[in-house]
């Protein structure tokens, strides 16, 4: 079904995304430094990394939550930093965000909160605002879920719904933040695949997402980059990211479960004081058998 | 003799260091009551300028409405036997009023609301801030202080005269009953005495009272909120329930020495 929403102008702009000599953080905490990277226009960009290694920082930074230590952020070529506050605030709204639970508003229904930015911005009547909440609702899957709040949802439903919102105005840059932390593998594909539906629909949006899974990378990736060791460790298609030797990305292409004769012991174990272990084991029985 | 030197540089350094924080933090929060002010008359802000005058107002009736009563009748029972020791039994209607009208009524009223009202506000909008809300609010460009703080704020400013008036009237009711009904003075007498000592200046000065510590209270528990993500004392709900916890304080502490400020300004 052809959505009557995708015949709108606003998607026609392409925006790619700049990382211009980036060094991002937070006081005197520096969490990525010495990178620039480009996000392509109209295409899937990915965002990868472990825990810890700055991927929502970036991600934060491209939205403007944070500003960059030093360095520059361009959208569509515009110096997001640079900007004069009101352009700063026409930029974002071309930006839809997808915040890692939803960040729904706890007070609103799910219809209300993907009814917010409209509500509050435009002069469309209330009957045009509820058509386009359910036509959105429906396109992520939550037709008929418009009257409930945010806490009566699973996960997995917050987060369609905070996707719902962020495409309700339909902006051509759109940010995801890990949209499959945290969802069983169906639902976590079922993401994937509302993502892609979303790109066919809107051929010109750029998304970029947030990810530690690998799965959703290898699902939706037009384009790659991978944050290690406080820096840009690849930038690329995936098919070049599976034909690298950096061990640290090996694994996590090649993720598996060592066996028990890999390793070396735990050091947790090994490092453990004798007597601390043994007074330990003492207070767990004791604790066990207790009442 | 140099270990003492330095404990006492070390002291009045953390004093200082209080004092430049508290100051500091007085600065930053005139300065989200002026943005918070500036977005009050925000378009298609009527909505939830109800919605917090019914949380805040009608939520707070009769709990003020308890509150003033007994602070009445305790008033008129204390005042009576005072009074009494001089043979002034018929002061009391002018003792109630006057000190409900003065001091009580608005201090007691902020304090309850501040209690009941301002502390759910600072959890929210507390909530709202560590779980992303606000700023999913200021990406969807929608300003966070014009949906969240100045509603509150407009909505604070009709509230807080108004349920300082009930409190007020009741607290006189409350003293009647004590006064009155239970220790037999005369009603003419009891009415007459307030007739006769409350000024139109009086019910101005209550009246300006309340609406600045409407401001007070508000600001201080949205300020509190708002910036809950960047307390150093805790993180994500701890952060919550320790900036609800200082609001409460900080509201407190500011009514009662602004009441001090404003009593001798109007006196």
């Amino acid at each position: 079904m052809r959505s009557p929403l995708s015949c709108c102008n606003r998607m026609r702009t392409f925006w790619d995304i700049e990382l211009r000599d980036l060094r991002l953080g937070y006081g005197e905490t520096v969490v990525l430094e010495n990178f620039s990277a480009v996000l392509p226009a109209g295409k899937i960009s990915v965002i990868l990394g472990g825990s810890g290694s700055g991927k929502s920082t970036l991600l934060r930074h491209i939205i403007g939550l944070a500003r960059p230590l030093s360095g520059q952020i361009l959208l569509g070529g515009q110096d997001l930093f640079a900007l004069p506050p009101k352009a700063f605030r026409r930029i974002r709204r071309r930006m839809g965000v997808l915040f890692q639970d939803g960040a729904l508003l706890g007070s609103l229904t799910l219809g209300e909160n993907v009814a917010l930015p409209l509500a509050e911005h435009t002069r469309l009547s209330p009957d045009d605002i509820r058509a386009i909440v359910r036509h959105t609702l429906f396109l992520v899957n939550l037709a008929g879920f418009a009257g409930y709040y945010p806490s009566e949802l699973s996960g997995g439903m917050r987060k369609r719904a905070g996707l719902a919102r962020a495409l309700v105005t339909l902006p051509p840059l759109l940010l995801c933040d890990e949209p499959t932390s945290g969802l069983d593998p169906v639902n976590a594909a079922q993401m994937d695949a509302l993502l892609l539906t979303m790109k066919k629909r809107f051929p010109d949006m750029t998304i970029v997402t947030v990810s530690h899974d690998m799965a959703s990378v290898r699902a939706l990736a037009d384009h790659i980059l991978v944050l290690a060791d406080k820096t840009v460790a690849y930038a690329g298609d995936l098919d070049g990211l599976q034909k690298t030797a950096n061990p640290y990305l090996r694994l996590f292409l090649d993720r598996a479960a060592p066996r028990e004769d890999d390793g070396a012991p735990c050091p947790a174990a090994a490092d453990l004081d004798p007597a601390v272990r043994g007074r330990m084991a003492e207070a767990l029985d004791s604790w066990l058998e207790s009442r | 003799m140099q270990q003492r030197h330095f404990a006492l540089t070390g002291l009045i350094a953390s004093l200082g260091r209080l004092v430049l924080n508290f100051i500091a933090e007085m600065g930053a929060m005139a300065l989200f009551a002026a943005q918070g002010i500036r977005h009050m008359p925000s378009r298609g802000q009527a909505g939830k300028v109800i919605r917090q005058i019914y949380f805040m107002g009608a939520g707070s009736f009769f709990l003020i409405v308890l509150i003033g009563l007994f602070t009445g009748m305790v008033l008129g029972l204390q005042g009576y036997y005072n009074l009494a020791q001089f043979g002034s039994e018929g002061l009391l209607g002018s003792a109630v009023a006057l000190s409900l009208i003065r001091e009580l009524g608005p201090v007691l009223t902020a304090i309850m609301v501040t209690g009941r009202a301002g502390s759910a506000m600072a959890a929210e909008i507390g909530v709202m801030r560590i779980s992303d809300q606000i700023d999913a609010l200021e990406v969807m460009d929608i300003s966070p202080m014009g949906y969240l703080v100045a509603p509150r704020v407009t909505a604070s400013l009709l509230c807080f005269p108004l349920l300082t008036s009930v409190f007020t009237i009741v607290g006189i009711l409350g003293g009647y009953v004590s006064g009155v009904l239970l220790l037999g003075i005369s009603q003419g007498v009891y009415f007459d005495r307030i007739a006769s000592s409350v000024v139109w200046a009086d019910v101005q000065g209550c009246l300006l009272k309340s609406l600045v510590f409407a401001l007070t209270v508000i600001l201080v528990c949205c300020y509190k909120g708002y910036f809950a993500h960047m307390r150093t004392d805790g993180m994500g709900p701890e952060a919550v329930s320790n900036a609800t916890t200082s609001a409460v304080v900080l509201s407190c502490v500011l009514l009662l020495t602004g009441d001090y400020a404003l009593t001798s300004f109007l006196l």
